[in-house]
């Protein structure tokens, strides 16, 4: 039974770093966990202690019920495909991908049989022979596929397989990874910081922030239901417009800038949202959820209007990004990382920290909308996100089941 | 014409404008400039390689021809004569000699990759404290004047009664030899990508299977190069051996070649540059051979 679990899991460095706080994942066997997250966030960490390359400071790490916290790695059947590959330079293609099978004593036609089969899989047959560093970037993360796929391990470990690759081959990896990974079995950690990697790919992902599980769930739910002001911001792309508002006593309303919404009806008796009424929120919506309104079609929508300036339009051929501007304050829910080199989700969130005023909408590929011009965007309010300003947890959101005290709903 | 008879299609259009740039106007000042070039380079060469040149030339030369002098024998040979090579190898028994600094060059090489390795190796890897200063400290003690060991180091093996032994050069090469040889190799070592031996201890592989398997053939380049360069340092010594070594039969090779030449009448350069030429063959040829192999992009395929 190759289920994987993790229990309080901490990492804190000799130096007092605290890299990974307070871990707790189940991943069963066949199931792709996800750890997701900006850089430094704790994810490689925790992973390598799944590995057993790092020590585990506190907690318990146990495969099948059986605790490998002071297993060495290479007695732990895992197989683990590296960022950089990490192929053996001096060896060919078939003697990569047979290593650990040699390692193992395997007799030799057995260990050539598996190798085949491995590179058939992968399409590496004719480069057999070749040294790694006779093959592009795409054909070298494949026999790192290879190296680990051939061991039918217990556990796979993938740490940022994809990130090496250019954007195209990326797209194509993604789903033969997810492929092979089914078609094998094996629960599988995957690590990365790309969060369309994390949402297309994952059973379950688990987003991470400075050390600390943030959330971990379904993608759908990710989506939906985001715990927090960061998971909310971070998973989407672009992300989540995020503004101060205020809400009026009743709880119908929220004042956003000189502006306001409508609320819908369920959110007046919502538990979570007793304490905030007639205070400051935040208040989330998604890109996905506007639209522009365009040649007066905008009846019956006199609550759900917000009105803004475009900034920027950008053309994606299926549709619009339109970039514009709020009179309302911004507020940012990515803490920004120490690396530059960032990715969809998080390129979304420095902007966020950066051109603060800006906010993004999907409308159709239709709209003639441009830059400079004044536009009015239709917010499905069906859809807004409200979340607690100092703690940043979520309080209401589309696919959120009100789990406090129940109070008549006004309708 | 033919050229565009001759490129694909794809290719024709660059082919053709090649042939339509406008003529260069500069023509005569920029072949004037590489000629000026080409000629800066002879004379460079001419003046660097002269010395070795004229090495070469005079082993070359019979003992009369030697005791003529330059001036009188002209810049190029009139014949070669291999007599001051042959009379190296009889009279003198240069071959003992050259045995002598091979065993203790060789020894000396030997150990100082042992110990160098396995000090590159956990100075790269592990996590010691102080690693940089006990490595500045190695540096340093290359440093050290070798004239002012010389002194202690005669009355040690003078006590021992192992002067005029080639034996205890061995270790006292290491002198020459590991400082630079541990930095090297723990420069190399680092350069070795930590993931390689992860993903071999991923693998299965104990530590020092991945040290056998993974680490070592990947810093085979290195390892090589470092050994060759302590070989060099070692053969080339000479105020060790002119302070240790007594009899004839003990020297190493440097301190033969002075031997040579002396004699009452003349000073036999023929048979010191004779000599000089055959110490520097197997130098040369170990260079030759180990530029083959410091092949960089032996590690260039391991990282992405």
């Amino acid at each position: 039974m190759a289920t994987v679990e993790l229990e309080h899991v901490t990492k804190i460095y000799p130096n007092g770093v605290e890299a990974v706080s307070d871990v707790n994942l189940q991943v069963a066997e066949g199931e792709f966990m996800v750890l997701v997250g900006p850089s430094g966030c704790g994810k490689t960490t925790t992973l390598r202690m799944i590995a057993g390359l790092e020590d585990v400071t506190e907690g318990e790490i146990r495969v099948g019920d059986r605790l490998v916290n002071d297993l060495s790695a290479s007695d732990r059947d895992m197989a683990m495909v590296f960022q950089n590959y990490a192929l053996y330079p001096h060896m060919t293609v078939a003697d990569n991908i047979g290593f650990a099978l040699k390692l193992r004593h395997l007799p030799k036609d057995e260990v050539r049989a598996k190798v085949e089969e491995a590179a058939r899989v992968l399409g590496l047959s004719e480069h057999l022979n070749r040294k790694p560093a006779q093959l592009s970037g795409g054909q070298r993360q494949r026999v790192a596929m290879g190296r680990a796929i051939v061991r039918e391990p217990a556990v796979f470990l993938m740490d940022e397989p994809l990130s090496n690759l250019d954007a195209k081959l990326r797209v194509q990896m993604r789903a033969e990874v997810a492929r092979i990974q089914r078609r094998l079995g094996v629960a599988t950690f995957y690590v990365t910081h790309d969060q369309t990697e994390a949402m297309t790919m994952g059973d379950k992902v688990a987003v991470f922030n400075v050390g600390k599980l943030q959330q971990c769930d379904e993608p759908q739910t990710l989506y939906d239901t985001p715990a927090n002001l960061f998971v909310a911001a971070f998973i989407g792309s672009p992300a989540m417009n995020l503004y101060r508002g205020h809400l009026n006593p009743e709880l119908t309303r929220i004042r956003i800038g000189e502006q306001e919404l409508e609320l819908p009806g369920r959110l007046r008796g919502l538990g979570a949202l007793q304490p905030f009424r007639d205070k400051p929120v935040v208040v989330g919506i998604r890109p996905e959820d506007l639209n522009s309104v365009e040649d007066g079609d905008g009846h019956g929508t006199a609550g759900a209007i917000l009105q803004g300036n475009v900034d920027l339009v950008e053309s994606l051929g299926s549709e619009k990004l339109v970039h514009f501007r709020l009179d309302a304050e911004r507020v940012s829910g990515v803490i920004g990382s120490a690396d530059d080199d960032s990715s969809e989700g998080l390129d979304a969130g420095e902007i966020a920290a950066s051109a603060a005023t800006v906010g993004t909408a999907r409308v159709a590929a239709s709209s003639r909308l441009r830059a400079g011009d004044e536009t009015r965007l239709k917010v499905d309010t069906e859809r807004l996100h409200l979340f607690d300003p100092d703690s940043g947890d979520a309080l209401a959101g589309p696919g959120r089941v009100d789990t406090t005290a129940p109070s008549p709903a006004a309708a | 014409m033919s050229t565009e008879a001759s490129t694909p299609a794809v290719l024709a259009p660059v082919a053709r404008a090649r042939r339509r740039r406008p003529p260069r106007r500069l023509r005569p000042k920029s072949v004037l400039r590489e000629i000026g070039f080409y000629l800066l380079v002879l004379i460079v060469l001419a003046i660097s390689l002269f010395p070795f040149y004229w090495i070469l030339r005079t082993a070359f030369e019979t003992d009369t021809e030697a005791a003529q002098g330059s001036t009188t024998t002209g810049l190029l040979p009139s014949h070669l004569s291999f007599s001051a090579f042959s009379n190296d190898f009889t009279q003198q028994h240069f071959l003992t000699p050259l045995i002598n600094s091979a065993i203790v060059a060789a020894g000396a090489t030997v150990i100082t990759i042992v110990v160098a390795s396995l000090a590159g190796y956990a100075l790269a890897r592990f996590p010691i404290r102080g690693a940089r200063t006990i490595l500045g400290f190695v540096l340093v003690a290359g440093f050290f004047p070798v004239l002012a060991m010389i002194g202690p180091l005669f009355l040690l093996l003078k006590d021992l009664g192992l002067l005029d032994n080639i034996y205890p050069l061995i270790i006292i090469y290491l002198v020459y030899t590991l400082p630079i040889a541990t930095w090297l190799l723990t420069n190399f070592f680092s350069q070795i990508p930590r993931d390689l031996e992860e993903a071999a201890l991923v693998d299965g592989a104990t530590r020092m299977q991945a040290l056998r398997k993974v680490v070592i053939p990947v810093a085979v380049p290195g390892v090589f190069t470092t050994a060759i360069l302590a070989f060099i340092l070692a053969w080339n010594d000479f105020a060790f051996a002119v302070s240790f070594l007594d009899t004839p039969n003990s020297f190493t090779a440097p301190l033969a070649i002075v031997n040579f030449g002396q004699s009452a009448f003349q000073v036999y350069y023929n048979r010191i540059d004779a000599a000089v030429v055959i110490i520097t063959i197997p130098i040369a040829v170990l260079v030759l051979f180990a530029q083959r192999r410091i092949v960089a992009g032996l590690t260039a395929g391991s990282v992405r």
